[in-house]
């Protein structure tokens, strides 16, 4: 088809349904360079697409004019047409300077991660008793939402992870005759390891992220700008019941976890190695310290304040409405889970060496 | 005499046990204003999302372009009907750019560099240009409502409902906005139904007015006979505002 056309006759209306034909006839039909005339004589309606349309003809084809314009389209050029734009030219970065800046944010971060920690110390120390500065029986409502709400899970973890333990390794141990160290090992992976980490990973994909949630939301609606212009501290309002609470129900679902891993080593070993009760809870006993415990139920405690904070923090910081309060979720329960390993491994570390 | 785009009859919702919108009868002319009125809780907005269907109404029947809204059929015509919620109802998680675009993209088939004019066209209209690649989170209650206005005009629809248009907006961008509803009303005779406690606009730009009080309509007519109106209710709102 040759495009030798000067004038494009526009025969309907210019109105949203027939402008991709429209569009499709001007590129089949016409040479941008020819194009000197666009026809709107037997144009009767005209929407803001049909105006969209004759801009982009227009700046399409280099001496292209509008004629046979009614009062109604101009009145509708006039009304719906696109301003100038002013172009923005946005600022280029390299990639040493995209990695300074995020040096830069993670220092940032990090030293405001601190004097949240610090606040949360303080006032946590600091209200312990004072129940005036928070709602009343806010502590026990936290209880109840961290710990008595999370205790079926972390039983029914605990015990099918103490069993797995239990059935693998006794089935290496029995090949040596061994079969009375599944209680070692069972007892000594429970109480220093697996009790107090278990119980961290599901308390922050649980709690951790209900903290960060709730926080996050408050904020984003104002709320904790209401309660600031109020004169109440939110940290002292709303973080140290939650700090309080999981500082005393980690340690308590630590050692049921830990319990309930070790009575699944007990069922393996009486039912599956033939080993009575009380050889099992004599090895068990015999080889725990009191060391172990502490250490353990410490772990608990840093794990738990870890997971408060981290959620806490991601919280403060949403911005961007709801995609923000879920985006600050997931990081929070990311970051808590990563928190809590690094810091077992840096436990196990210290204990070890 | 004109046409009614939208016909209610004995129309009531309830919440609960607590009647919202009592056995309502209301036609709304086309191509014109109509605003509604009333003091906060006398079931303006319930009316508003009772017409476009977001609220279920526990009797009576709503017909648009002589059709019931719920029928199944009805969802076709949505794209005709435009709707600026009180809060801007904005998606969070994308641009103003791209929230213009998506009824754009959705309910038409126009090639990308038109809809990016369309897009264009329209922030400007309110007066948004600068700000289309933010995102909602990054405007001020004002630019939200503004941008939430063109998103609702973006395919310019025949009847366009507007919850508190200018509500938190300064008096020279009210005015503006007053302008574009008045320009859009004469351009594409747009039938429009608003919600406004703004008494400016409501003389400005109202056709018809409707006056709401605890669920019943107490008046219909037009901006000047409210004004000479004898009901108490209706004096001391005029008085006040």
């Amino acid at each position: 088809m040759t495009k030798k056309k000067h004038t494009f006759h526009i025969k309907s209306d210019l109105t949203r349904k027939n402008i991709n034909s429209l569009y499709n006839q001007f590129h089949e039909q016409f040479d941008k360079e020819e194009l000197r005339e666009i026809d709107l004589n037997r144009v009767e309606k005209i929407d803001s697409s049909g105006v969209a349309f004759l801009e982009y003809i227009q700046e399409n084809s280099e001496k292209a004019e509008l004629t046979a314009l009614s009062p109604k389209i101009k009145a509708a050029l006039n009304t719906f047409s696109t301003p100038e734009e002013s172009k923005k030219s946005e600022k280029q970065t390299g990639f040493f300077e995209k990695l300074g800046e995020k040096a830069l944010l993670s220092k940032n971060s990090f030293i405001s991660g601190l004097y949240l920690t610090s606040d949360i110390f303080y006032w946590s120390i600091k209200d312990l008793f004072n129940t005036n500065v928070r709602q009343k029986n806010s502590v026990v409502n936290q209880c109840i939402a961290i710990g008595v709400n999370a205790v079926g899970i972390i039983a029914l973890l605990s015990f099918i992870l103490g069993l797995i333990l239990a059935l693998q390794s006794s089935a290496q141990l029995s090949k040596f005759g061994a079969n009375i160290y599944v209680a070692d090992l069972i007892g000594f992976a429970m109480v220093r390891e697996m009790g107090p980490m278990m119980t961290a990973i599901l308390v922050a994909g649980r709690s951790g992220s209900s903290f960060a949630s709730e926080i996050g939301t408050m904020k984003i609606s104002e709320e904790l700008d209401a309660l600031r212009a109020m004169g109440i501290n939110p940290l002292r309002f709303l973080v140290v019941p939650k700090f309080i609470g999981i500082t005393i129900v980690m340690p308590l679902l630590s050692t049921l976890s830990t319990i309930l891993g070790i009575l699944a080593g007990l069922i393996v070993s009486v039912y599956y190695l033939k080993m009575s009760a009380y050889a099992y809870l004599y090895e068990l006993f015999d080889y725990i310290t009191l060391e172990d415990e502490i250490i353990g139920l410490s772990k608990s405690l840093f794990f738990a304040w870890v997971i408060i904070i981290i959620g806490v923090y991601y919280g403060l910081k949403v911005e961007g409405g709801s995609e923000g309060v879920g985006k600050a979720t997931t990081k929070s329960v990311v970051a808590s889970i990563f928190a809590v390993i690094v810091l077992d491994a840096f436990f196990s570390l210290f204990y070890l060496v | 005499m004109k046409q009614n785009i939208i016909n209610i009859k004995n129309l009531t919702v309830k919440f609960g046990d607590f009647t919202v919108l009592d056995n309502i009868d209301l036609s709304i002319p086309k191509n014109a204003i109509t605003v509604i009125l009333g003091e906060s809780g006398c079931g303006k907005s319930t009316l508003l999302k009772s017409i476009i269907g977001l609220q279920p109404i526990h009797e009576g029947e709503i017909r648009i372009f002589d059709k019931d809204i719920h029928d199944e059929n009805f969802s076709k015509e949505l794209e005709k009907l435009g709707m600026v919620f009180q809060n801007g109802a904005l998606l969070n998680s994308v641009s103003v750019y791209e929230n213009i675009k998506i009824p754009l993209r959705q309910h038409t088939d126009l090639p990308d560099e038109i809809i990016d004019k369309v897009i264009k066209a329209k922030l400007h209209q309110v007066n948004l240009s600068h700000a289309m690649n933010y995102l909602p989170s990054e405007l001020s209650g004002g630019m939200k409502k503004r941008a939430a206005f063109a998103r609702a005009i973006a395919l310019d629809p025949q009847l366009l409902f507007c919850d508190e248009p200018s509500a938190g907006l300064d008096p020279n961008t009210r005015y503006a906005l007053d302008n574009l509803l008045l320009e859009l009303q004469n351009q594409l005779k747009m039938t429009m139904l608003l919600v406004t406690h703004e008494i400016s606009t409501v003389r400005r730009i109202a056709d018809k007015l409707i006056f709401l009080h605890q669920g019943r309509i107490i008046f219909k007519g037009s901006f000047e006979s409210a004004q000479e109106s004898d009901n108490k209710l209706i004096k001391n709102f005029f008085s006040k505002a």
